[in-house]
């Protein structure tokens, strides 16, 4: 009711004429509460409307109806998608992407599952806003069952005594909870007793509790092959010459909170008998007879018209409510991961508690807005590009690289044989380092580096195969994971390669080594492998350098 | 992409299949049963000596009566004996026997008449196939095999538990005497379906079938293994069938199965969703089975083809979309329900009952609705029956699923109706008397007989007239002339009814609509416009789409693979703002407008996308990356001035190599001897020591272009 109050004003008197979008259940029961609403106020209350049924019947018109995890696109730019909230039947939240910015905004949601609903359910999202609610910011309910019992017992006292027990309710949600608790009960102590249902609203929303069968918990969905347990056996049609009926009686009357309406009339009638009990389920305004009694023990209540009503019966109080507690939000919060979160609704000091919890316990930036208060929050965005068929072919490789500074190290570096081009006032692109030239038109340099490098001094007995095995070994025995290929006069590691120059004169030969009459291992090797190149090298040469110590020492 | 239809089937009851290679992943579409291959059996005999006894002659005169028929001993007319009396089998799609089970990636049931022949595949060892199909489907789709398995199993009590590997059947099916049309429908046309026949499966198949099935909600997006979006979109021809559109990282593809455009009952098929997509596979052969098509031969494609040319150059989407949405399809099918119902009260009316065998969900439920209306408002007091073991939940589930129903009829929840109206007369009238629709699991259940009372109408599957209540009904009945048998079409009706014969009792067979009608194909191609549309040849042989403006049509047909030509030149690729501001820039030389960076980060598939993400890599020790990649040539004077700045001295020789192409040198005296080789394509650097060396490629990176 909190959340669609004000929706036929919107759309028929201030001219909102957007798409609206709502769940079936919410579609199918927004119009009975809206026009409950409207009676009350203005029937009961004697305030000036503010929309007429008209304005209710052309409203439901314009709502599109969804169901849950439908995705749907409202323009080029804007999708969203339910996701089971599980407060009410209907109820959702709501997943909304622009780009590749998403949030999701739920109002009241339920994280344990409950007698006829089930628990919200999302799924793992990327989101850069959570937006929750937190009218139980602080509150940390354990299990249910006890309170429940409670309440049953109480009920179970009060008729076995001959009383009357008034539960004001709104239609929907908790009559139907506390209902199925009372039938099972019933059924299950074999009491006779009547239930009642207040005309009207509260039988017709049990209606389309039947037909929204799938929007329930599972447990009631599994039931319904066999059993509707909305079929509530024992419960009946109240009728207004039953106030004064003899003999015990329990009742569902609206509204809840005794503001108005049929559940103060009887209210009126039944509060001076000891025997009777007055069951008010959920949360009461300030300034309603509800409020007033949870408060404190009144003897006398005032009615919002002056007359007193003396209280001698017995009150309770339901504590389970449809909305989450502080768990359930630190829960959901988690599941999601959002970049940031924003708490609305609730009563601003334990917000402010909560607030504390998300940033210190979740690493999470969270604000808690007043109202007209605006949020700027980042959103995510990527750059988008066109990724050529060479480079997503070279990705779906492994190309790892071994690096052993202090301790083995393997990194994959499949991207970085890709390269991002960009240009003004064209799409990104993204193409393999080898097709980068070409983009631009130009043609590839290959830049190599090359040493013409003495190994070994002439003259020894030794062929030139053994030398190229004995280099290799040695060159095994220095550079890690180096995978050597070797022939008759040549070796290869990666890029690197050797081959026996039997030129008298080399180009790549800078110097005349200090042994004259050596033998020389022309090499070249590419950029990419600079370093493993000058490791080669440098093995060679110092294999030189002990060739030449030991035939000089042997001199 | 690739796809390969494997059956074109026919009709409702056997919608086609096909195999769809999409990003290397094989995606299956629908896995149907032939059910109307049943009919060569013999149903059970209930009435004893049904069989023998009854009308020993009939088809003996039959045959006598006919001269010509007697010549040909060979083709001579199916009499009832030829019928086989044995368990049946069921026939499954031939060539999907051909493909390996366990190579299969996804399953996707587009409609509950495509999930009969689920329970064969998933049993194959190895499936692991992810299945996906609409939470209708799975439902509606699971009580129809439960419904199966319940009606065959009389068959099982009738014949005994028989060898369960082999089909005994068969082997009298192999001589010459067997007539031609029997064993086409044993063994196909080319004579090798006989490896498609399957047992039955149990419920516990069924049930272990199910378990794998990913339920999908009306419109909600899945994504398989980060790379393929999957949604399932109304196809409007029956409550839970749709559509399906599936986006990968290279192309969009939508897969139209037998739709209808504007339905009575459920969500109209949808438009919007499969708007401008690349791909679209075509695959209703419904128009094939139409009458209209095969009278007429080949349509003239339409009447307004001028029309349909001068809109689609305004582009005036909503005027098309309004001519391909009229409401005439539907008015026709309203007046062939309401026909129906006329008949049947007709035959009430001379004191006859009316034995309805269509199965088809939808078609049921509004004639359930017509037919107690109009009951109502007459003056006909007959009771309306529907056996089915499945009928309550069938039912019950309907009034449960308003994201499945058309729009008027979800007006109806609104208002707090049921929006099956049937609902009303079974709920609440429970309480009265004189009930109008009586719900009965079988036709032995108890309290059958006690409300038991003819004229009366009845609905009872299977529309086979093989299984389940009708065979019994239509038993009794059918020497009754007052009597009405409703029939669907797409069955043929004299290998249907031969097992009856003779039947005296009045035969209506209807046929409904089950596809889009071919006139409508270029209006809806040309509102879809899709880059490439696939039709069945069959299709394009009937109607010209040659004048469509579509970039391609392309012709696949059975048992073969049709390769689709990829579109998109180019993958796209997002990437994190995050990793892209941590990426290290070059400006290029002489672009300015340029700029280019090596990537880093990992790349990922998700939601259908590739995205370049910051991976779990430490930052690289040195700053700046050295260029491993470098283009252009490299000009000696500047690079000489860049060494110098470094303290490296060179002098330049220009010198021709033997093959004519320039190469010059530098000469490196200081501080130690070097050597630069250049000519266009590449440079050599000589160097004994590494630092000279290095230094050089820094002096290098100073003048080439380089990544």
């Amino acid at each position: 009711m909190d959340h669609v109050g004000a929706l036929p004003y919107f759309t028929e008197v201030c001219g909102y004429n957007g798409p609206i979008y709502m769940s079936y259940p919410t579609k199918a029961l927004s119009p009975l509460m809206l026009e409950d609403y409207r009676r009350v106020m203005v029937d009961r209350r004697g305030e000036e409307e503010l929309f007429t049924t008209t304005h209710i019947t052309n409203c439901m018109k314009k709502v599109i109806a969804i169901d849950l995890k439908q995705t749907i696109q409202v323009d080029e730019d804007l999708q969203i998608r339910a996701y089971y909230a599980g407060h009410v039947l209907g109820a959702v939240m709501v997943y909304a992407k622009v780009g590749d910015a998403a949030i999701v905004y739920t109002g009241d949601y339920n994280m344990t599952t409950d007698r006829h609903l089930g628990a919200a359910k999302i799924d793992r999202l990327q989101l850069d806003l959570l937006i929750s609610e937190s009218t139980y910011a602080t509150t940390i309910r354990g299990s249910k069952y006890p309170r429940e019992r409670e309440f049953l017992q109480a009920v179970h006292k009060c008729v076995a005594g001959g009383g009357k027990a008034l539960i004001p309710s709104f239609a929907l949600g908790r009559a139907q909870e506390l209902c199925m608790l009372l039938d099972d009960y019933w059924e299950r102590m074999n009491i006779k007793v009547p239930i009642y249902f207040s005309s009207g609203l509260t039988i017709q929303a049990n209606m389309y509790y039947k037909m929204l069968i799938s929007w329930t918990s599972q447990n009631v969905k599994e039931k319904h092959n066999t059993h509707n347990p909305f079929d509530f056996k024992n419960v009946k049609d109240f009728d207004r010459s039953l106030i004064h009926a003899p003999g015990p009686c329990v009742l569902f009357a609206t509204p809840g909170m005794l503001c108005a309406g049929f559940s103060l009339e009887v209210f009126k009638h039944w509060a001076p008998s000891p025997l009777n009990l007055v069951a008010l389920p959920g949360y009461s305004v300030a300034g309603t007879v509800g409020h007033k009694l949870m408060a404190g023990k009144p003897t006398t209540v005032d009615l919002y018209n002056g007359t007193k009503v003396d209280v001698r019966c017995k009150i309770h109080q339901v504590a389970f409510s449809p909305h989450t507690d502080a768990k359930g939000i630190m829960d959901l919060t988690k599941f999601l991961s959002p970049k940031n979160v924003v708490l609305v609704h609730g009563e601003k000091p334990s917000m402010m508690i909560l607030k504390d919890k998300i940033t210190s316990e979740l690493d999470i930036p969270c604000f808690v807005p007043a109202n007209g208060e605006t949020v700027s929050v980042a959103s995510t965005t990527f750059v988008k590009a066109n990724a050529s068929d060479m480079f997503l072919k070279s990705c779906s490789n492994p190309n790892l690289k071994f690096s052993n500074s202090t301790q083995l190290r393997v990194t994959d570096q499949r991207t970085s044989d890709g390269v991002l081009v960009i240009e003004k006032s064209k799409k990104a692109k993204i193409v393999y380092q080898d097709e980068v030239s070409e983009l631009l038109h130009e043609k590839n340099h290959v830049v190599s580096l090359a040493y013409c490098c003495p190994v070994k001094a002439k003259g020894e007995s030794d062929n030139d195969v053994d030398l190229i095995k004995q280099l290799s070994a040695k060159i095994l025995k220095t550079v890690s994971g180096a995978q050597i290929h070797e022939s008759e006069d040549c070796l290869q590691v990666g890029s690197f390669k050797g081959s026996l120059c039997l030129k008298e004169k080399c180009m790549h030969r800078p110097e005349i080594s200090s042994c004259s009459e050596a033998v020389f291992l022309c090499c070249n090797w590419s950029v990419a492998d600079l370093e493993l190149g000058w490791e080669i090298i440098n093995v060679m040469k110092l294999n030189l350098d002990n060739t030449c110590k030991v035939k000089g020492d042997l001199l | 992409m690739e796809l390969t239809c494997l059956s074109k089937g026919d009709g409702f009851h056997y919608p086609p299949c096909h195999m769809l290679n999409l990003c290397g992943f094989r995606i299956l579409i629908d896995c149907p049963l032939d059910l109307s291959a049943i009919t060569i059996f013999s149903p059970v005999p209930y009435d004893v000596g049904f069989e023998a006894s009854e009308y020993p002659s009939s088809d003996v005169s039959l045959d006598a009566q006919n001269p010509i028929q007697k010549k040909q001993k060979l083709e001579r007319q199916l009499t009832r004996a030829d019928l086989v009396c044995a368990e049946p089998w069921y026939k499954t799609v031939k060539a999907l026997h051909l493909w390996e089970a366990s190579l299969i990636d996804i399953v996707l049931i587009s409609n509950p008449m495509g999930l009969l022949g689920l329970p064969f595949l998933t049993q194959s060892p190895g499936f692991c196939a992810k299945i996906y199909m609409t939470e209708a489907t799975a439902k509606i789709g699971q009580l129809m095999m439960e419904d199966l398995v319940s009606m065959h199993k009389e068959f099982r009590c009738f014949y005994g538990p028989g060898d369960s590997s082999y089909p005994g059947w068969i082997k009298d099916l192999d001589s010459q005497k067997v007539p031609a049309l029997l064993k086409k429908v044993v063994f196909g046309e080319s004579g090798d379906d006989l490896g498609s026949w399957m047992r039955l499966y149990s419920l516990d198949d069924v049930e272990s079938c199910m378990k794998k099935v990913q339920v999908v909600k009306f419109a909600e997006e899945v994504c398989y293994n980060g790379t393929l979006i999957i949604k399932a979109l109304s196809s409007g021809l029956d409550i839970g069938a749709c559509n399906w559109l599936i986006n990968g990282p290279n192309a969009s593809l939508s897969y139209v199965s037998n739709s209808i455009l504007v339905s009575l009952h459920a969500r109209n098929f949808d438009i919007n969703g499969l708007k401008g997509l690349d791909v679209m596979v075509y695959s209703d052969f419904s128009c094939l089975q139409s009458a209209e098509v095969t009278e007429n031969g080949c349509i003239s494609p339409n009447p307004d083809n001028n029309y349909l040319s001068t809109i689609s150059i305004d582009n005036k989407d909503e005027d098309l979309a309004a001519s391909l949405l009229n409401t005439e399809d539907s008015l026709e099918e309203m007046e062939k329900l309401a026909f129906v119902c006329s008949c049947a009260a007709e035959s009430a009316d001379a004191g006859g009952s009316t034995l309805i065998t269509i199965t088809r969900v939808g078609i049921v439920l509004q004639l359930l609705e017509l037919m107690s209306d109009y009951i109502e408002s007459s003056s006909l007091k007959v009771p309306i029956f529907v056996i089915s073991s499945v009928a309550e939940e069938l039912l019950a589930y309907t009034n449960t699923i308003p994201e499945w129903l058309c729009d008027q009829r979800q007006e109806e929840l609104i208002s707090g109706e049921p929006w099956f109206d049937h609902l009303k007369f079974i709920k609440d009238l429970k309480f009265i008397k004189d009930e109008k629709i009586h719900l009965f699991p079988a036709i032995h259940s108890p309290n059958l007989i006690t409300s038991w009372q003819e004229p009366c109408i009845v609905f009872a599957p299977h529309c086979s007239l093989r299984l389940g209540p009708s065979v019994q009904l239509l038993q009794r009945w059918r020497g009754d002339p007052k009597s009405l048998l409703v029939l669907e079409d797409g069955i043929s009706s004299g290998l249907a009814l031969l097992p009856f014969r003779p039947v005296a009792m009045k035969v209506l067979q209807c046929s409904f609509l089950s596809g889009i009608r071919l006139q409508k194909l270029p209006t809806l191609i040309s509102i879809l416009q899709p880059k490439i549309v696939l039709v069945p040849d069959a299709v394009s042989q009937r109607i010209n789409l040659s004048e469509m403006k579509i970039n391609s049509i392309l012709n696949f047909s059975e048992n073969k693979t049709l390769h689709v030509p990829r579109i998109a030149d180019n993958s796209s690729v997002e990437i994190t703002t995050d990793l892209a501001s941590k990426l290290s820039w070059r400006k290029l030389r002489q672009r300015e407008n340029f700029g280019i960076a090596r990537l880093k980060g990992e790349l990922q598939m998700e939601d259908g996308k590739h995205r370049l993400v910051t991976g779990l890599e430490q930052e690289e020790s040195s700053g700046k990356a050295r260029p491993l990649r470098y283009w252009g040539t490299v000009a000696q004077e500047p690079l000489l001035g860049a060494l110098l700045k470094m303290g490296i001295k060179g002098s330049i020789e220009h010198s021709t190599s033997e093959n004519g192409s320039e190469n010059s040198m530098i000469h490196i005296a200081n501080p130690s001897r070097g050597l630069i080789e250049t000519s266009e394509m590449c440079t050599a650097i000589v160097a004994e020591d590494e630092n000279v060396a290095y230094q050089i490629l820094q002096g290098i990176d100073e003048v080439l272009d380089g990544i």
